[in-house]
């Protein structure tokens, strides 16, 4: 008699068939895209494209992009400032993690990490070259009772042809994202211990953590070493704002001849991304072998027993390398501020004469509809992307559908694959689809970057959560769905918003997918900003850095701020 | 099912086996645990004793599976989803969920049976009060002593008028004093609502002041 409420009601039976096919959504959202995009982009290079009426295939469009005179140092530039600022990057990244990781100042680190890695890319790039440049705001601090100088002098400090600029600019946003998976991967190191001991046996701090704490760590933080360097390599917007221009590095190039009116620039452009595709797998390829080489000069190092030093030289070393990185994008934002609000402002001089709100009040009314585009935009992928990876996490806990290996490599898949090298197929496939490029295109493009970013932010803490807590709930006679809504979900309510603002600040800072997917018919703060590089109207660039970096910065306020505010009378969900 | 009688009432393990992927035996038992009366399952670590409860609650995750039959009051439970079942559970954490408020955690569990706010209301303030906690239902469960939010887990568990307990080190988080009241507290409650209890410890004064029989899991 008592069994009566067994049958479950045929709705309920229902929903609970859609959660195991979540994950299978979320890799064909992933996935699609990509493979789409890699077919659309592979198929004009090899001279298809039915659209402009070519349809045999050959091998012209590389002969034509073998023709063209820059090529070689279009692909210099991508393989050294991308391999420069790969290496450095994580050098500094080591140099702080040895130093720092285990004692009090680390604490302010983590702190600042959060609000620097959300600075958009191009806002740090804009306010890089607007401290650095010959004319920029350090010059005018030296001017003219250092350096003597009445007038900016004519050396190309940005926009050099090295790319120094353009490495400098890269390491001080990728250091935050390195740090910030590394600590995130420290927890699973056992790094505390190992560090302990290797102290314990008479090495010095950093030799010790070297030695016994890094060679696991990076096995952890390889895959975001490589979305480091496949980026470093490929970025547009940093490198249209602080790379050099004749040529630039070969993924600005190829989005020149994508918006070229000449169609015919489409094939070449094509054919410059597959070799651009082949270059970032080659780097990759060179990185992984350099692995193996450090792996064996470090084991050699250990044989040696030697101990290395032991006073806090390196530790200060590391401690100012981190600070210039961190310092150069406040300072940066700084100087973007300034000139936001700038009246006259000569040279020499170290600040504008007066401040006025001028600027802003021109470029108000049509920065309001960016700003809505921009947020409308980010706010649907990063919801999108919420759902998707609270949906996946429920299925790895409700039937154990978890994402191992080889998932981890689908989830890292449009990170690694260079957007240049398949957002213009993708481009091509949504126009041979009948799709009108528009804000859902483009909306659906940034999913793809926002949820790997998401999902990696949720996952740890969800996974973290004490399983406990379903079971009394459930005992309790809540259902697994009563479980997810009435206790996991509430209590997990910061880090939830914290994912929210984590895929919004991706979202915002999207240069490529908006221009090439909404085929210039969607701007974005960050599409404008981009485009007022080459014209040098310092004011406007800073209202719109400006903005763009509130855009991403504000949901990240948010997320700390609402639940502290829901619930401020729950003392036990105050560190949650 | 239709034939309940005196002899199926109670909580029963008929033939259980629990076995790791491959097909490795954890533990194997056949138990009846009266209403009323309290079992205690004592073994080391790594004997299965937490693996044994989440088989009985329905929680059992991979790599491990059960064989056999758990019926309870004559109904075999053991496809059941753990919030069908009608069994209670206590860790020996409170696990109070720290986003309600104490009324609000026992509202949680408090029977669907239980109609109407006012009534509801009252049933929570009637728990607490028997568990010494009375006028506490808006306070935040943070803001309570270890052994306070312990009985109002205790409460909460109640309210959801389970038919059979399930104690998990339950008393381990607790001082000598406070460990010996609490224990009477919860054996109490249980054997007032002819609740049978398995109860899995290490320490043999669970077993003694529950004065049941003891089953002993192999060394692991």
């Amino acid at each position: 008699m008592r069994a009566r409420a067994l049958p479950a009601p045929a709705g309920r039976g229902a929903r609970l068939r859609l959660l195991p096919a979540v994950p299978l959504l979320t890799v064909a959202v992933l996935t699609v895209p990509v493979g789409a995009g890699l077919l659309g982009t592979a198929l004009p290079a090899i001279g298809v494209m039915p659209a402009l009426g070519h349809a045999a295939p050959g091998l012209g469009p590389f002969r034509d992009l073998f023709a063209w005179p820059g090529l070689a140092d279009a692909l210099r530039l991508s393989a050294v400032t991308g391999l420069a600022a790969t290496a450095l990057a994580l050098a500094v990244t080591v140099a702080i993690l040895a130093s720092w990781s285990e004692t009090r100042a680390f604490g302010a680190i983590r702190r600042a990490l959060a609000p620097l890695l959300s600075v958009p890319h191009a806002a740090a790039a804009f306010g890089l070259a607007f401290l650095i440049a010959p004319s920029g705001w350090a010059m005018r601090a030296l001017s003219p009772w250092a350096t003597g100088m009445e007038r900016p002098p004519d050396w190309l400090v940005v926009q050099d042809p090295w790319g120094l600029a353009l490495i400098a600019g890269l390491v001080a946003k990728e250091v935050p994202f390195l740090l910030l998976m590394s600590i995130a991967a420290l927890g699973q190191t056992d790094a505390r211990r190992a560090a302990t001991v290797a102290r314990s046996l008479g090495h010095g701090r950093e030799a010790g953590w070297l030695r016994a704490v890094f060679p696991r760590l990076y096995a952890q933080i390889r895959l975001p070493v490589y979305v480091v360097l496949a980026y470093s390599m490929t970025v547009v917007d940093v490198a249209a704002i602080l790379g050099p221009t004749t040529p630039p590095p070969l993924s600005v190039q190829i989005v020149r001849w994508m918006n070229d009116p000449d169609l015919a620039l489409r094939l070449r452009a094509a054919a410059g991304a597959v070799v651009q595709l082949a270059l970032v797998a080659a780097a990759l390829g060179l990185w992984r072998a350099g692995e193996a080489g450090v792996a064996a000069l470090g084991r050699a190092w250990v044989r040696s027993g030697r101990r290395g030093p032991r006073g806090r030289g390196p530790a200060a070393l590391s401690l100012a390398l981190a600070g210039l990185a961190a310092g150069v994008v406040l300072a940066g934002l700084g100087v973007l501020a300034l000139w936001s609000v700038a009246a006259f402002w000569a040279f020499p001089d170290a600040a504008p004469e007066a401040l006025t709100l001028r600027s802003w009040a021109r470029h108000g009314p049509e920065l309001a509809r960016l700003l809505a585009t921009t947020g409308a935009i980010a706010g649907l992928a990063a919801l999108a992307a919420l759902v998707l990876a609270v949906g996946c996490l429920e299925a790895e806990t409700r039937y154990g559908l978890s994402i191992r290996r080889g998932g981890l490599w689908i989830l890292y898949a449009p990170l690694l694959v260079p957007q240049v090298a398949f957002l213009p197929g993708l481009q091509g496939a949504f126009l041979t689809a009948g799709t009108t490029p528009g804000l859902v295109a483009v909306t659906a493009a940034h999913l793809v970057f926002v949820f790997p970013y998401v999902f990696l932010s949720l996952g740890d803490p969800w996974r973290a959560w004490d399983a406990r807590l379903a079971t009394v709930a459930r005992s309790l006679g809540a259902g697994t769905g009563g479980v997810l809504w009435r206790v996991r979900l509430p209590m997990l309510l910061g880090p939830a918003l914290t994912a929210f603002a984590v895929g919004f600040a991706v979202s915002v800072g999207q240069y490529l997918p908006t221009l090439l997917v909404g085929g210039g018919r969607v701007a974005t703060v960050t599409t404008e900003a981009v485009a007022l590089a080459a014209g040098g109207d310092r004011r406007a660039i800073g209202v719109h850095a400006l903005a763009q970096t509130g855009a991403a910065l504000l949901p990240f306020a948010l997320a700390l701020a609402l639940p502290r505010l829901v619930w401020r009378n729950r003392r036990g969900m105050q560190d949650a | 099912m239709m034939g309940a009688d005196a002899t199926d009432r109670g909580l029963r393990l008929e033939g259980v086996r629990i076995e790791r992927a491959g097909g490795a035996t954890l533990l194997a038992l056949d138990l009846a645990v009266a209403p009323g009366e309290v079992v205690a399952v004592m073994g080391p670590s790594g004997a299965g004793k937490s693996t044994l409860l989440a088989a009985v609650m329905g929680t059992l995750a991979p790599p491990f599976a059960l064989r056999g039959r758990v019926t309870l009051d004559g109904r075999d439970v053991t496809a059941a989803p753990p919030e069908r079942r009608g069994i209670g559970i206590l860790f020996q954490d409170d696990l109070l969920f720290p986003h309600l408020s104490v009324g609000e955690n026992l509202a949680f569990g408090l029977s669907r049976r239980v109609r109407g706010r006012a009534a509801r209301r009252a049933a929570v303030e009637a728990a607490l009060a028997e568990a010494g906690l009375a006028g506490m239902a808006g306070r935040d469960p943070a803001t309570l002593s270890g052994g306070e939010r312990l009985r109002a887990a205790l409460m909460r568990t109640l309210l959801a008028e389970p038919r059979a307990l399930l104690l998990d080190e339950p008393f381990s988080s607790l001082d000598q004093d406070r460990r010996d009241r609490m224990r009477r507290l919860v054996f109490a409650r249980a054997t007032a609502r002819g609740l049978p209890v398995l109860m899995v410890t290490h320490d043999p004064a669970d077993a003694a002041a529950a004065g049941g029989p003891v089953v002993r899991l192999g060394a692991g």
